[in-house]
């Protein structure tokens, strides 16, 4: 009787796990969207390849070493069983590749966060060269050091310090925000952004619909990534747990994007549905690091504080001269920093786990600096050896043309 | 003959081709263009940045007529295009050499 409850525990776990997975997937549809309707139609087909091929560089560099440097094992999964009771060394209440189908989708968002903020100017060969170095060496690292709890570099234990991430508001979000910063500062922004006065010029997306679809779609996909996060749910306990995730998750995103909504009408006298969908997206950022302990109102509140920080975040980015298309950069990186700091208010660090102040600000730094700093050499050597931005002339006429040779929406075709 | 070009608003188009059905005419060529005139353009807000629309969405109508039925679809047209607010629309009013209809090869006010 025993052996069959753990059967069904095991069943349960493996496919709640997978499910979420498959949501957390669903999100790089969402990214996709987002970013589509955020930048003009003459850069279209270009940013979707970008983000439909990241995400299979993502699945296959994690496969070949990622996951093997973030969790240990050898490289191709070829440690991974396809049992995790029959001869694993600790019996697991899920099946090990489902945990590396869990893991591999997180990358993929990481690097989603990059193409929206280098969208519209940066070659698409160099993007996906990078590609393969931030999923297949800097996230992994990074997780090492954090979910895979090996001491950074043999210096510190992230963990024992007191840092806490349970979804990855810094892993995965911050992280990606990190390398997109790298990134942008060393492509410049697009031409016509600034003018020569220096004031900020608008350029508006082309199809907010499609924005407004890619955030609705990683909303839907944020249940998965921090709902999935509990790790379990076939249990009285963790089955708590995964609804309360769910809940405040929910609250959080509608916190967001109430005050981002709310702020931009205040700030430039009109309802900027752009920034509201930026809002809401920041509400979840900032509750990934810890969806469990908060109440619904103090996830909604905490949202609330994402939403309203983002938009001033967005406005300063661009008074900096930091080009970000769809605000990556405000929404995963300050917004995610945000959330580690917030983490402590609700789970203060006991003997029981929780995080500290200190030891998240010391995981937000480690994070930030190594991604950072790797990334800005990669951006740099591909600049020296292939370059990373289109000539000026390909920018004026769009990257689809010169990068895919497709329009997104062609018209007076005719075959040759 | 004269060719009867018409800008008018986008939104008064129905009104428009129903008055000039009404009148008995028969064909009418409609485009979507931009343009500017005395209304000029209006500021948009895109993130915080404000950028001016100079171009307007208007609508534009091209028929042809035999010289009795300008006045007649010249009145059709202002008459439902009218909204007394500025940006209504112009119509220009120019001579047509020649009309072709292409399937018969019948031409002038037979054509039309």
């Amino acid at each position: 009787m025993e052996n069959n409850i753990f059967e069904l525990q095991y069943a349960l776990d493996t496919f709640y796990f997978l499910i979420c997975g498959a949501l957390v997937m669903w999100m790089a549809a969402g990214f996709a969207m987002l970013e589509a309707g955020l930048v003009r139609s003459k850069n279209t087909t270009e940013i979707l390849t970008k983000n439909v091929a990241l995400y299979a560089v993502a699945c296959t560099m994690y496969l070949i070493c990622g996951y093997a440097i973030m969790y240990g094992g050898d490289i191709f999964l070829s440690t991974i069983t396809g049992d995790g009771v029959a001869g694993a060394e600790e019996p697991a209440t899920y099946a090990p590749s489902a945990d590396f189908f869990f893991q591999v989708v997180f990358v993929a968002t990481a690097m989603s966060i990059v193409s929206g903020a280098v969208a519209e100017r940066m070659k698409l060969w160099a993007f996906l060269a990078f590609a393969v170095v931030m999923t297949g060496f800097i996230y992994p690292m990074e997780g090492s050091w954090t979910w895979g709890g090996n001491a950074v570099f043999g210096m510190y234990t992230l963990g024992d310090l007191g840092f806490s991430d349970f979804a990855g508001s810094g892993i995965v979000h911050m992280a990606g925000a990190a390398a997109a910063l790298a990134g942008v500062l060393l492509l410049g922004a697009r031409k016509g952004k600034y003018s020569a006065s220096g004031a900020i010029n608008a350029i508006p997306g082309a199809n907010l619909p499609l924005a407004t679809l890619g955030t609705f779609i990683l909303w839907m996909g944020w249940f998965g990534f921090n709902g999935g996060s509990v790790l379990a749910t076939a249990s009285v306990e963790s089955a708590n747990a995964v609804a309360v995730v769910f809940m405040n998750t929910n609250a959080a995103a509608a916190g967001g994007l109430i005050a981002a909504l709310i702020v931009a009408r205040f700030m430039f006298g009109k309802a900027d549905l752009t920034m509201a969908l930026n809002g809401a997206l920041a509400g979840l950022v900032a509750i990934t690091a810890e969806p469990s302990t908060p109440t619904a109102l103090q996830a909604t509140l905490f949202g609330a504080l994402g939403g309203a920080l983002v938009v001033f975040s967005i406005v300063t980015m661009d008074k900096l001269k930091i080009d970000d298309p769809v605000g990556a950069i405000s929404v995963h990186g300050v917004v995610g920093l945000l959330g580690l700091l917030l983490v402590p208010v609700t789970n203060p660090l006991t003997e029981d786990g929780g995080a500290s102040f200190s030891g998240q600000l010391i995981g937000a730094l480690t994070i930030f600096v190594w991604v950072f700093v790797t990334s800005l050499v990669v951006w740099g050597i591909l600049k020296a050896v292939m370059g990373i931005r289109v000539s000026e002339q390909e920018e004026y006429d769009g990257v689809d043309l010169t990068e895919c040779g497709m329009e997104a929406y062609p018209e007076f075709t005719q075959s040759k | 003959m004269k060719m009867i070009t018409a800008v008018i608003k986008p939104f008064k188009l129905d009104d428009v081709r129903e008055a000039l059905a009404n009148i008995g005419v028969q064909g009418v060529t409609v485009s979507e263009v931009k343009g500017f005139g005395r209304q000029k353009g209006h500021t948009e807000l895109y993130r915080g940045a404000e950028y001016v629309v100079d171009f307007l969405p208007k609508v534009q109508l091209e028929l042809a007529l035999p010289d009795d039925q300008v006045d007649v679809a010249v009145d059709a047209i202002v008459s439902a295009a009218n909204t007394g607010k500025i940006g209504d629309g112009k119509i220009f009013i120019s001579p047509l050499e020649q009309v072709i209809r292409i399937r018969t090869g019948e031409t002038g006010d037979e054509a039309v």
